[in-house]
């Protein structure tokens, strides 16, 4: 069942055009991997998504079955969306575990507690007392993710979780992934790091100047064509 | 020198009445970037407010305060969101204006229903009696229980900020606004409870302040340079920060007095400028972690 899909998406920003006519759509315990170059529209998909822009007309964004493109953020993250944004975006006054709490705010019942978020990052307990934004950046990338799923999400939006981390702290944040698929939440990843994206995904989709240019089971294409189409340089 | 001491502390008395009347703005102004220029009015429509139920229950009614709470907390939450979200934005200048005008209805208003007249809520002996603390000490009791309010109300502050459900949003929204939403919560909602919560502590300032003395609905102005003198001394986003401006402000005001007997008020400014030359930041800024 299609949990997540739009219809002819589009977005603006005031005048500029971001997005036009994306079909995309996220089945029940799917990964999905959405890449592309800077520009692409990656992010204003997912801000969509999320609510934080909203889409020219509510039936061009469908939660099971539902129109949601004019609702606003907060509704949909009761709905079950949740967003990890670009750059963490942390609370800097908030404590790690006070972060940690306000994922929770809206109180959806759900396998993710305090407990089990410290048990798939055990350090984020041992600094559980400490400003968040004084972490290091891939520790502050836990408490990103420990934040989004502690609303118990049915839809995780991860926009650029890898961004400005070492490859090996990449490693380890990705390592969480299998676990939160397995826990039953459908995700879609934003990435710019395709090899990343594409290793934890079952499908991918490649943006290109705010249109799907390639779409498919993540390992259907070969390197050549992905980068063709993630430049624009020719249609696969 | 017990002349000094004795001033010194009657001052810092004083102060508690300031920072009962200034921690709204500063809650408005940490929590939603607010500049509230009517506060000092809401402050003076506070006290008009207590003045109304006192005509209504009798003076003495141990009901003036808690109505007045719960009446000013609805009147806030309902003026932030009717009114005060929908100018809320990266630009401050269409809540400065909003406000300002506010400002003028609220003056305006009371000036029509109430008159020119200023009024006391009269409290028996509670203005005059006094204990004597030691060497010679006189307090007066009013501004005493003022003090151990404001400090109660700090405290109640303080715990709610630091270990509630609601006291963590105001925290998250303060910092970033975006974000908070995609936490589940309506920043509509959590804006108009903190100009509420910020209004119901305002009520409290605004009867101590007519119960200690005469008010006229003119004085919103004074009420306002009160206050955001007090936040500033004490640090912008500084709770405690605030009580400590508020009390060096009561202290500079009346060791002015002694000097000149037309001297207060110009006292308090003149500490507040000089903060601003040598501490811009205030006594207590607020270091965040970027």
């Amino acid at each position: 069942m299609n949990l997540l899909e739009t219809k002819r998406l589009a977005a603006f920003y005031g005048d500029f055009q971001a997005l036009y006519g994306v079909d995309v759509r996220l089945d029940e315990g799917e990964t999905l991997a959405i890449i592309g170059a800077n520009g692409a529209g990656k992010t204003t998909l997912l801000r969509t998504l999320c609510g934080m822009i909203p889409a020219r007309e509510a039936q061009q964004v469908y939660f099971r079955g539902k129109p949601v493109g004019r609702l606003p953020a907060h509704e949909l993250t009761a709905m079950g969306i949740a967003m990890i944004p670009e750059g963490r975006k942390l609370f800097p006054s908030l404590n790690v575990e006070e972060n940690l709490l306000m994922g929770a705010y809206v109180r959806r019942p759900g396998p993710w507690t305090l407990e089990t978020v410290y048990r798939m990052f055990p350090v984020l307990e041992t600094f559980r007392a400490r400003p968040a934004t004084l972490l290091s950046g891939g520790q502050q990338q836990m408490v990103a993710i420990g934040r989004a799923l502690m609303s118990n999400p049915a839809v995780l939006l991860c926009d650029e979780i890898s961004l400005g981390l070492a490859p090996v702290i990449v490693k380890e944040v990705y390592k969480a992934i299998p676990a939160i698929r397995d826990q039953g939440v459908s995700l879609i990843l934003v990435e710019q790091d395709i090899h990343q994206a594409l290793a934890v995904s079952n499908r991918m989709i490649c943006l290109c100047e705010g249109r799907v240019v390639l779409e498919g089971p993540a390992d259907a294409y070969t390197q050549d064509q992905i980068a063709n189409a993630y430049f624009g340089v020719k249609k696969p | 020198m017990m002349h000094w001491i004795n001033i010194v502390v009657q001052g810092g008395l004083i102060g508690g009445l300031y920072a009962l009347m200034a921690i709204g703005l500063s809650l408005s102004f940490g929590i939603m970037r607010l500049v509230n220029i009517a506060h000092g009015d809401l402050t003076v429509m506070s006290a008009f407010i207590a003045l109304a139920i006192a005509a209504w229950l009798g003076a003495g009614s141990l009901l003036i305060l808690p109505l007045a709470i719960v009446a000013m907390a609805l009147l806030g939450y309902a003026l932030q969101r009717v009114l005060l979200n929908r100018v809320l934005g990266t630009d401050l200048l269409p809540p400065l204006l909003v406000t300002f005008g506010l400002s003028i209805i609220i003056q305006n208003g009371l000036l029509e229903i109430f008159s020119a007249d200023t009024r006391i809520l009269p409290s028996g002996s509670l203005v005059t009696d006094s204990i004597s603390v030691a060497g010679g000490l006189q307090v007066g009791v009013l501004p005493l229980l003022t003090f151990v309010v404001a400090l109660g109300v700090f405290a109640l502050l303080q715990a709610l900020f630091s270990w509630t459900r609601l006291g963590r949003t105001f925290r998250a929204a303060a910092d970033d606004p975006q974000t908070v939403k995609l936490m589940g919560v309506d920043n509509r909602h959590v804006y108009a409870l903190a100009m509420g919560l910020a209004m119901a502590v305002t009520a409290i300032g605004g009867y101590f302040f007519v119960l200690s003395t005469t008010v006229g609905p003119a004085e919103g102005g004074a009420r306002l340079i009160y206050a955001f003198e007090a936040v500033i001394i004490g640090g912008l986003g500084s709770l405690w920060g605030t009580l400590i401006g508020a009390m060096v402000l009561g202290i500079a005001q009346s060791l002015a007095l002694q000097i000149n007997p037309g001297w207060g008020i110009l006292g308090g400014h003149l500490a507040f400028l000089l903060i601003l030359m040598f501490r811009p930041q205030g006594l207590f800024p607020v270091a965040k972690h970027h």
